[in-house]
């Protein structure tokens, strides 16, 4: 083999500059990929198309996100720069001077969704306050000297860098060799602001222009938790003697709880930082508008299934919290629908679509015919139209064009029905359907919603709600509709609004009207004096007159408009499944997804060892549950021996039991002489599979006793 | 789904239907007289609860919960709702994460040779009467130690069976019923093992009749066993936590002392391991290969997916060195690649870079750190973006690899755009060795290639088992250092080898005294003075060719540090010349 040797780890290889051709981009292979049939270049330019553009939708998305928190993390700095240049003047800055500004920036747990933040923040300061930004990482600082060195290297070199374009960038480097402390820090900077001053008014330095005479001088601590305390420690004391000199600034980012800088920093460290909190949005709240701008919308052709969709929150819930990996999870999910399923190709625009559907080979209409959604659909019509639909392609062809347009309009009602309902329920106590859209949603995939006992639960609560709180919601739906483009949105908008009048009719005129009922009732019986028994029987009179009096005209009005809004859920938050055509556009092998996301190594290697059946379909190897066959790789039989062992296994044991085994399976007679003996193919192949045992990880050598191995893992079958 | 048939579904509460006849078996046992009611008790809710030993109901209870968790949790991540290509017999968590339990010594041959004799799916019974033997105490805590660790092994069956072998060695053991259930003795173990193994066929017979029950009725049986549940709380069974503690506490081991020695085929060296390896073929190659070539069908799926941004990460049983091997040389021969092997014992990640920058990238010159390393490969690939460089790794998770430093810097290759990056894991523990931020940086998608294929490569460095120790790297060495020497040195060396030689039966031989090699040596005519004779030595010593050792009376004593069977090579190979 070309890449293995005894004294080499590496290998490169070249293509030969001859026949060096235009090597094959994502496209070939995807067409390459997906088989014989038409239309693989079409089906990834969209999907290439869709993926940027969620691509770019969460990044403009995280930019808003983020606005609030970094523009007041902006204006805090911007606050501190200004009071460095205004010092001396009041006391309590003087009180202050001492103290290093520090912004303590609270994260979340989320870290691989960070680096988006900090590449936001760090291009807003440069861009805004300061040229002098360096973010720096615990796993750069093992030690202040690195840190040190760290800091001012990212200055100092970005200073040069700026003064002076035209000079060799190589020139830099020597000088930083040069000194390494503080007061080399403090020399530069004032050569720097000195330079700035004079540069500014003649001819570059554009950008350099709206700084302050002074920038600060600011420092992103990015993974506060990570670095080493003594070394931050350290550097916080170093920094507070020259802050006089230096208009310094801190940002930690904290992945935790703000009480990590006290767990790190004692008291005498802090008490030289004056410390402002920032808390950033939180990240489940950030995948809550992600989901809602990416999957709750008819904008994007593509859907995820209920089932992928929730193997994609379980992994953001109960494994990471990153909204980074959500979208590439996303971005998977895209990509497979797309490569696996042929008529993926319909899944786009409409003028596309149509062209499409015009354009179907008979291959693809057969394929049409053979989508179990599609077959359903034929079912529930009647003979004639059958026949049509079964033979004549051009008919398929039409009727397609034709689903294809009523899965765009399903979904262009299904989603503002599913905000209005979960506008509706969101509020109710206990969260009958979820507290979030998207546990709506995916029950809404799954089921017909108005089925379940949580719908019904949920309509009962309603039933009850105050006027106030229902008409407000209802307000808050009508505003949803109102962005629903069809017919059908239209008028249920129209519906409501309806409603709407007539609850504040209402308000007007039965102020009076129950009041005079009331009045009328009750309150002469009070007047009068009665005793005990007189006051039970008009007490009970009372109630029986209560329970048979009919419901006043807001009950009539609540329950006919929540009347409307259960007739729209049944007509419109019908799961998709029942939708003809539905795979076109529906990616749902959520196995898939979970495999290639969140995989189980060891899961997999112990099964192959304790059931090699389920990989190699050999008839030998199949046995009864939780067996395995003695016929079964030498590895798996090593294994099974193995979990029979404590802490320690003899190897000589280990062997003989190996050896009776494979002796077994080559069907020696148990009774003769050679039966269980250890021959030098049985040792071979035994070495082989105990190494292997250790190359895993299952087991490592021990001088604890002579001839034994250790065992590294409890457990297994 | 009430959370009973679940449980019951998920495997985790086996609950087995009783026949007629093992109902009255119970009570014929009871009314022997000699035994306690406390071991029917026990065996009723060892039947009730064959998974856990411990009988308390509350933590059972918990227990159960914790289970509905899990399955919860599980189908939430999709799991539970599978695609039909799903896997169905995978093991669980469950089952791969347990405690360490108590194991016997002799336990391994007994199931080897109860396994060898019963081939496929035929269960043979050869049950060999010992019923005098009185069966120690500590077996009954035995018994459940082994169906905890192994519950979908078939063992769901009660251990109280209903042959008469066992019912009189029931009888025969009035000091079951004492408490000390929880005391281990190592003793005898060899008969109990007899005895447990005969269980256990019975066990498999018992299994088979039974399976035919219904499932349905499963729960009317756990609720015909509350009762007895929760009155054995009381009965002073090993729980789950002293178990625990016991498997724990033992700091003896409990293996024979039995070594390689007694081993009749003399030890295999690299050559002839290779040759009987090679030799013989795997049994299962038409399925392996139709496994391989079931992975091989993703190739051109792994390049659109290294296209789109995603790094591949393979895992799975069985060597995976020729599948990418062979991914390379089908879809890589028209663009840069790099091939490193991860479990290469002297690999580094300035080798790595190094052969990015120098041979790829075509830069000489040295650079300072790593860091700048990196930060120069990031550069370059960024200003030309058309150039694509894929990176295999084998076993990323190999030991030179595994560093946190290393790692890092490996993400930070995998996230630029134009490097792909392919690797392989095969330590069942690999994924520990990427945090979140890694695993983000590293952008993996996760592929199951189980190979089944032999790892000869990967193992063929390590040579830390005992089993294959060769001389002959020591050997070569010491043939080179001695041709250098001068004959009266090479005299010397033979002396002690000599010397050695003849001890070499002899284990409390710790080496030759300096005082006594002096005066062999003067015999021999080999030195003049103690001084000669110490310079030479500290030659040898600086070539590693002795060892000096100080005895308990303060005497030097000197000792080569090569095996026998080395030795005697060595001497017989100076012979000839």
């Amino acid at each position: 083999m070309a890449t293995s040797s005894v004294s080499k780890g590496c290998f490169v290889f070249k293509p030969g500059s001859k026949k060096r051709k235009r090597p094959a981009d994502a496209e070939d292979y995807f067409v390459d990929g997906s088989g014989d049939c038409a239309y693989g270049k079409e089906r990834f330019i969209t999907c290439q198309r869709l993926w940027e553009k969620i691509k770019t939708d969460t990044e403009i998305l995280q930019d808003d996100l983020n606005k609030k928190i970094l523009d007041s993390l902006l204006a805090f700095i911007k606050k501190c720069s200004l009071s460095f240049q205004s010092r001396a003047s009041d006391w309590a800055s003087l009180m202050r001077a001492n103290e290093i500004p520090t912004a303590a920036l609270v994260l979340g747990v989320n870290v691989p969704d960070h680096d988006m933040t900090f590449q936001s923040l760090s291009d807003l300061l440069q861009e805004s306050v300061t040229p002098f930004a360096v973010s720096v990482q615990a796993k750069e600082c093992a030690a202040l000297k690195n840190l040190m060195q760290r800091v001012l290297e990212r200055l100092m070199g970005a200073g040069v860098s700026v003064e002076d374009d035209e000079e060799d960038p190589s020139v830099p480097l020597p000088q930083k060799r040069v000194s390494c402390s503080m007061s080399a820090l403090c020399q530069w900077y004032k050569t720097v602001t000195k330079k700035q001053t004079m540069k500014s008014p003649e001819k570059k330095c554009s950008s350099v222009n709206d700084f302050s005479e002074t920038p600060p001088i600011l420092v992103i601590f990015k993974d506060f938790e990570a670095f080493n305390p003594r070394v931050l420690q350290d550097f916080i004391l170093i920094c507070s003697r020259y802050i006089q000199e230096l208009p310094l600034i801190f940002v930690f980012g904290i992945a935790t709880s703000p009480s990590t800088i006290q767990h790190m920093l004692p008291h005498s460290v802090s008490s030289l930082l004056c410390i402002e909190l920032f808390q950033s949005l939180s990240c489940t709240q950030h995948l809550a508008t992600v989901i809602d701008k990416l999957i709750l919308t008819s904008q994007f052709p593509f859907k995820l299934s209920g089932k992928v969709l929730q193997v994609l929150v379980s992994i953001f819930l109960y494994h990471d919290f990153s909204v980074r990996n959500f979208v590439k999870g996303l971005q998977l999910a895209l990509l497979e629908h797309f490569h696996s399923q042929p008529l993926s190709v319909l899944c786009c625009e409409k003028k596309e679509f149509l062209g499409y559907a015009q354009k179907l080979s008979h291959q693809d209409v057969e394929m049409i015919r053979q989508l179990p959604s599609f077959m359903r659909y034929v079912e529930a019509q009647d003979a004639q139209e059958q026949v049509q639909l079964l033979t004549s392609d051009e008919h398929v062809k039409v009727v397609c064009q034709k689903l294809l347009k009523d899965l765009r309009k399903y979904h262009k009602n299904y989603y503002p029905i599913l905000r209005c309902l979960h506008t509706l329920t969101s509020s109710l106590p206990k969260y009958p359907l979820g507290k979030q859209i998207r546990e709506l949603h995916i029950s809404c995939l799954e089921k017909n919603v108005w089925e379940t006992n949580e719908y019904e639960s949920a309509m009962q609560l309603l039933r009850l709600l105050a006027k106030d709180e229902l008409v407000t919601t209802l307000r808050k739906c009508a505003d949803i509709l109102k962005s629903g483009k069809t017919k059908k949105m239209r008028s249920a908008l129209q519906q409501l609004e309806d409603y709407l009048v007539k609850f504040e009719q209402l308000d007007s005129m039965s102020v009076e009207d129950l009041n005079e009922e009331e009045v009328t009732s009750p309150g002469k019986d009070l007047q009068k004096k009665t005793d005990l028994f007189q006051l039970q029987k008009t007490l009970l009179e009372m109630k029986g007159t209560r329970r048979s009096k009919k419901m006043s005209p807001f009950e009539v009005l609540r329950n006919e408009a929540l009347g409307v809004i259960d007739g729209l859920v049944r007509s419109h938050l019908t799961p998709p499944e029942l939708q003809p055509l539905y795979e076109v556009c529906y990616y749902s092998s959520s196995g898939i997804l979970r495999r290639h996301l969140n995989a189980t190594p060891r899961t997999s290697i112990q099964t192959a060892l304790s059931h090699p059946f389920y990989y190699l379909q050999n008839v030998s190897l199949k046995t009864d549950a939780g067996t395995v066959s003695n016929a079964a790789p030498d590895i798996c039989i090593a294994y099974k021996l193995h979990l029979e062992c404590g802490r320690l296994i003899n190897l000589f044991d280990w062997l003989e039991a190996y050896a009776t085994v494979a002796s077994a399976a080559e069907g020696k007679d148990p009774d003769s002489e050679e039966y269980g003996k250890v021959d030098e193919l049985k040792h071979a192949h035994f070495i082989q599979a105990v190494s292997e045992l250790e190359f895993l990880g299952f087991v490592k050598s021990t001088k604890q006793k002579t001839d034994h191995v250790a065992r590294l893992t409890w457990g297994g079958c | 789904m009430s959370p009973q048939k679940r449980t019951v579904e998920s495997g985790a509460l086996e609950v087995r239907f009783v026949g007629d006849n093992d109902v009255l078996d119970h009570i014929v046992e009871k009314h022997e007289g000699s035994k306690a009611p406390q071991s029917s008790i026990q065996t009723l809710v060892s039947l009730k609860s064959r998974r856990k030993p411990s009988a308390g109901t509350a933590e059972e209870e918990e227990e159960e919960d914790g289970v509905f968790n899990e399955q919860n949790y599980v189908e939430a991540l999709g799991a539970g709702t599978q695609d039909g290509d799903e896997d169905g017999s995978a093991t669980a968590g469950a089952s791969v994460f347990t405690f360490q339990t108590i194991k016997r010594a002799n336990k391994m041959a007994q199931v080897a040779s109860e396994w060898a004799r019963t081939p496929g799916k035929s269960v043979t019974f050869s049950t060999p009467d010992s019923p005098e033997e009185p069966p120690s105490p500590a077996r009954a805590s035995k018994k459940m130690v082994t169906q905890n660790k192994t519950p979908q092994k078939g063992k769901k069956v009660q251990f109280v069976s209903t042959t008469p072998h066992r019912l009189r060695k029931r009888i025969s053991a009035p000091n079951l019923k004492s408490d000390s259930d929880s005391d281990f003795s190592p003793s005898n173990s060899e008969e109990e093992e007899e005895d447990e193994h005969e269980d256990e066929e019975e066990k498999g017979e018992k299994s088979e009749a039974l399976q035919k029950t219904p499932s349905k009725t499963s729960t009317a049986a756990a609720a015909l066993y509350k009762t007895p549940a929760k009155k054995s709380k009381k009965a002073p069974e090993p729980s789950l936590v002293e178990e625990y503690f016991e498997a724990h506490s033992s700091s003896k081991v409990l293996t024979s002392d039995r070594t390689l020695q007694k081993l009749h085929t003399p030890k295999l060296d690299r050559e002839t391991l290779l040759r009987l390896l090679d030799g013989k073929p795997s049994c299962y190659t038409d399925e392996i290969t139709q496994l391989n070539k079931k992975h091989e069908k993703n190739f051109s799926k792994w390049m659109l997916q290294l296209q789109m941004g995603f790094n591949i990460l393979l895992y799975g049983l069985g060597s995976k060195k020729l599948l990418l091997e062979k991914f390379r040389t089908t879809m890589l021969s028209d663009s840069m690649h790099l091939v490193v092997n991860g479990f290469f014992p002297s690999i580094t990640l300035k080798s790595i870079l190094n052969a990015i920058t120098s041979e790829i990238l075509e830069h000489d010159g040295s650079f300072r750190t790593p860091m700048d390393q990196i930060d120069f490969i990031v550069k370059t690939l960024k200003k030309d973006p058309d150039n694509h460089i894929y990176l295999i790794i084998h076993n990323i998770d190999g030991p030179m690899l595994r560093g946190e430093k290393n790692q890092q810097a490996l993400g930070q290759l995998a996230s630029i755009p134009n490097m792909h990056m392919l690797a392989s894991i095969d330590h069942i523990n690999a994924p520990l060795v990427w945090d979140h931020s890694k695993m983000c940086v590293f952008n993996w998608l996760w592929y199951e290639t189980t190979t089944f294929l032999p790892y000869t490569e990967e193992t063929s460095y390590e040579n830390s088992l005992l089993v294959q120790q060769t001389g002959a790297l020591a050997l070569s060495s010491l043939t080179h250092v001695l041709r250098s020497l001068t004959p009266n040195a090479r005299g010397i060396f033979r002396l002690l080898a000599e010397f050695q030689l003849e001890n070499k039966d002899n284990p409390s031989y710790t080496g030759l005294s300096f005082q006594d090699f002096y005066q062999r040596c003067r015999e021999a005519f080999l030195v003049n003075s103690d001084i000669t004779l110490r310079t030479q030595l500290t030659e040898f010593r600086d070539h590693k060719l002795i060892r000096t050792k100080k005895g308990a009376d303060g005497i030097e004593y000197l000792l080569i540090p090569v095996d026998a069977g080395t030795l005697t090579d060595f001497l017989e190979k100076e012979d000839v010349e």
